[in-house]
């Protein structure tokens, strides 16, 4: 997979996960795959098309022709907004017609760097303290933590659905769908 | 603009626009939609091909706008007053998708009829201080045969009688309900021990192969998605229907900056397509179908001046009760919500005791829904991170063990509660974007009060352990809740009244069948006509004050709609078309 964090970025980026969603009897964020989520996002322009939208209507899991890893194009408008939101706005004036935007990648690049390169080697306690110092980076990273762990596997984490598996979800059902008796039961 | 391709142009393509074009070409007219959104719902070219894109994935519908509009390239702003300044916020307030199929497509399909008091609230419960309570210029039994058309032409499932508050109808549903959720038996179970009424949600939602539409398989992901195998009501079947005449030119990706006028007519309007180039189209007659955000902001940048254009802006006042249970629930099973209960519309004595203590002359609730989360990734946001994360989305407290109500509460229309520009903030083609300016009435609060502890002890009743109650949007001011909050903003996607229909120009936008006064060649079609909020989604009686005023407006007679015969299809009967 192309990838924008460097590796030692991501071995930050996997310690960090490790704390917020660690593994317990069942697998964690680093397990499901977190890492890649995050890093499919920031590097969502790396691809063609860009890992924005997954295409749909069905992954194949309960039938049905799999089509979410065929990812939509984007009208030029939409790669706007989105490569703002990622990029940052750069100064460039299209970008900053509701201001200057701060982008994921520059938010993800200071957050790790603050973290620091030792981060994956002192003691989980100080991870904890250092991670609850970085503030709003927690609050992305928990965010992008959530969505990783959960999201269809096509975004590149929930891997082999680990996600759902632990907590009894099927995710994407269509098109089997649920039986009426499913839906009324206890 | 000399030569003109078409009799009509309308302005959305959701519920209400996709109605008029059904109409219009039906009674021989050429029409053509705009739509400022994407086409991911029907092939132009072959209508009987429905395209088959929406998918069941949080992360696409919920958290990365797929639908549009996208709060960056389309923002709309906020604020509370004018003591606020020009706005408090700048971004997502209370969008519907700018799609083909506008709100049809993400909606549960939720269908419910107003009831005959709703369009006389003046006459029958009296003006409330501060707000614009007002009759509609139009009654129940007026609108009755529309709303029959309407259920028949969307598909709408549903239990005639099983609600003891439902105003009469002429006829049945064309479908039975779908399958019962396991959660909503269990309060509605509750809800029947304490007295009240609960019955199954008329939803839009087929529940037998319908219109050629297959029956819906449960899926689960059906508030705030398309679906994936058209088993909703979404405005698909009027669209088709439209296109298969011949008559229809569905345009997506165009957005309509400009009414064109002259002499006090719409001559025609001015579009923008994705490259940013701008067009003119002429027309005979004008629909604005926007949504009753969009449709405000269209006539302002039209230069429309009647003063009550964008006044009187509704939400719903959305009071949420929800317990948790000590047993899993499963609400991502379903159709989102199969239970409702009408009670808290009813002003009954205790309603009035509330009122009258809190120096209000009456109070009315809304639509109870009976619902229970059904998101994983919104779940795991709710919890905090570190080791305790895993083992509470495995009890899941929050999804699968919490279970409750939604109040759709009736909100008072208020002059000061409006749609207008925003004076700086422009969206991506330069355009001057919709800003929203809103205070709750008292009424909305002591109302939410009043019936939220009322839903508490229905909860209580089913068994919950803890209640958690919450409204959108906050409360503000002496009456401030102590209970959590949502968001400033209203999330409710029932905004409406900004172009309330009247009898008089003085204190309405639309005449009686949903003419501009300034412009009679301009039809307003969505819930910007309407006058009051009731406690009810819109979109049924928007749709049937569409087909109502259409004809109305063109001569149409009713006993020709073609719903009220060939089209009756007995309950369950699939019809290929």
């Amino acid at each position: 997979m192309s990838s924008f964090l460097s590796e030692g970025q991501r071995r930050i980026l996997e310690a960090a996960c490790a704390r917020l969603v660690p593994a317990d009897d069942e697998p964690g964020a680093v397990e499901a795959g977190v890492v890649d989520y995050i890093d499919g996002l920031l590097g969502a322009f790396l691809v063609d098309p860009p890992r924005i939208w997954a295409g749909g209507p069905f992954s194949g899991r309960f039938g049905g022709k799999a089509s979410f890893a065929s990812f939509h194009r984007l009208t030029a408008q939409e790669e706007l907004a989105w490569r703002t939101r990622i990029e940052g706005s750069k100064g460039i004036p299209e970008r900053e017609r509701l201001g200057p935007v701060v982008g994921l990648q520059q938010r993800y690049t200071e957050g790790l760097a603050a973290l620091g390169n030792d981060f994956p080697a002192i003691p989980p306690e100080e991870q904890d303290q250092r991670l609850r110092s970085v503030g709003p980076f927690l609050n992305l990273l928990y965010e992008h933590v959530c969505e990783g762990l959960y999201a269809a596997p096509e975004y590149g984490g929930n891997r082999d659905l680990v996600g759902w598996r632990s907590i009894g979800y099927l995710g994407d059902v269509q098109p089997r769908g649920y039986t009426d008796e499913e839906v009324s039961r206890a | 603009m000399t030569t003109r391709d078409f009799h009509t142009i309308i302005i959305g393509s959701g519920p209400g626009g996709s109605t008029v074009a059904d109409e219009l070409t039906r009674a021989g007219h050429s029409v053509v939609v705009f739509e400022r959104g994407h086409n991911h719902l029907i092939d132009p070219a072959n209508p009987g091909d429905l395209i088959q894109v929406f998918s069941n994935d949080e992360l696409k519908y919920m958290i990365r706008h797929f639908l549009g509009p996208d709060p960056w390239l389309e923002p709309r702003t906020f604020r509370h007053s004018e003591s606020d300044g020009d706005h408090l916020l700048v971004g997502e307030v209370n969008n519907l998708p700018a799609t083909v199929g506008g709100g049809g497509v993400h909606a549960d399909g939720k269908l419910p009829r107003f009831r005959e008091d709703d369009f006389r609230m003046l006459s029958e419960l009296g003006p409330v201080e501060g707000a614009n309570v007002a009759d509609w210029p139009l009654t129940y039994e007026d609108l009755e045969p529309y709303y029959a058309a309407a259920e028949r032409l969307i598909g709408v499932a549903g239990l005639a009688g099983a609600n003891p508050f439902a105003a009469w109808r002429s006829g049945p549903y064309p479908m039975p309900p779908g399958p019962p959720m396991y959660g909503s038996l269990v309060t509605s179970a509750a809800a029947k021990r304490l007295g009240y009424h609960p019955y199954p949600a008329p939803t839009g939602v087929n529940s037998l192969p319908y219109d050629g539409r297959p029956a819906c398989n449960n899926c689960g992901f059906c508030a705030y998605f398309g679906c994936p195998i058209h088993a909703k009501g979404d405005p698909v079947a009027s669209l088709r229907r439209a296109l298969r005449t011949g008559r229809a030119e569905l345009r997506a990706d165009a957005f309509v900056s400009k009414i064109l006028t002259r002499h006090g007519r719409a001559t025609g309007v001015e579009w923008i397509d994705l490259d940013g180039e701008t067009h003119q189209e002429p027309a005979d007659e004008i629909v604005v179908a926007a949504g009753a955000m969009e449709t405000p902001r269209l006539l302002l940048l039209s230069g429309f001046t009647n003063p009550n254009i964008g006044r009187n802006v509704t939400f719903h006042m959305q009071t949420f009760v929800m317990g948790e249970m000590p047993f899993r629930v499963h609400g991502h099973i379903g159709r989102s919500v199969t239970h409702v209960h009408d009670d808290h519309i009813i002003v009954d004595d205790l309603a009035r005791k509330a009122a009258h203590s809190a120096g209000l002359p009456w109070i009315r609730g809304g639509l109870v829904e009976h619902c229970s989360p059904s998101h994983v990734i919104a779940e795991a946001k709710q919890y905090t991170w570190g080791p305790e994360h895993r083992r509470l989305m495995r009890d899941s407290p929050r999804r699968d063990r919490f279970l409750g109500f939604c109040m759709q509460g009736e909100d008072l229309p208020q002059a000061t509660n409006r749609v207008d520009l925003d004076p700086s903030v422009r969206d991506i083609r330069g355009i001057p974007v919709a800003r929203t300016t809103y205070k709750l009435h008292r009424h909305d609060i002591v109302a939410s009060q009043h019936h939220s502890a009322r839903l508490a002890s229905i909860m209580r009743e089913a068994g919950a352990k803890r209640i958690v109650t919450a409204t959108s949007p906050i409360t503000t001011g002496e009456l401030r809740f102590s209970h959590a909050e949502i968001s400033v903003v209203p999330v409710s996607r029932h905004v409406a009244g900004t172009a309330r229909m009247g009898t008089d120009p003085k204190t309405s936008v639309c005449d009686e069948w949903g003419r501009l006064w300034e412009a009679p060649n301009v039809l307003v079609a969505d819930s910007s006509l309407f006058p009051t909020s009731s406690g009810y989604g819109p979109t049924l009686t928007l749709v049937a004050l569409a087909i109502r005023n259409v004809h109305g407006s063109h001569g149409m007679p009713q006993e020709a709609h073609p719903a009220a015969q060939d089209r009756v299809s007995p309950p369950g009967a699939e019809r290929s078309t």
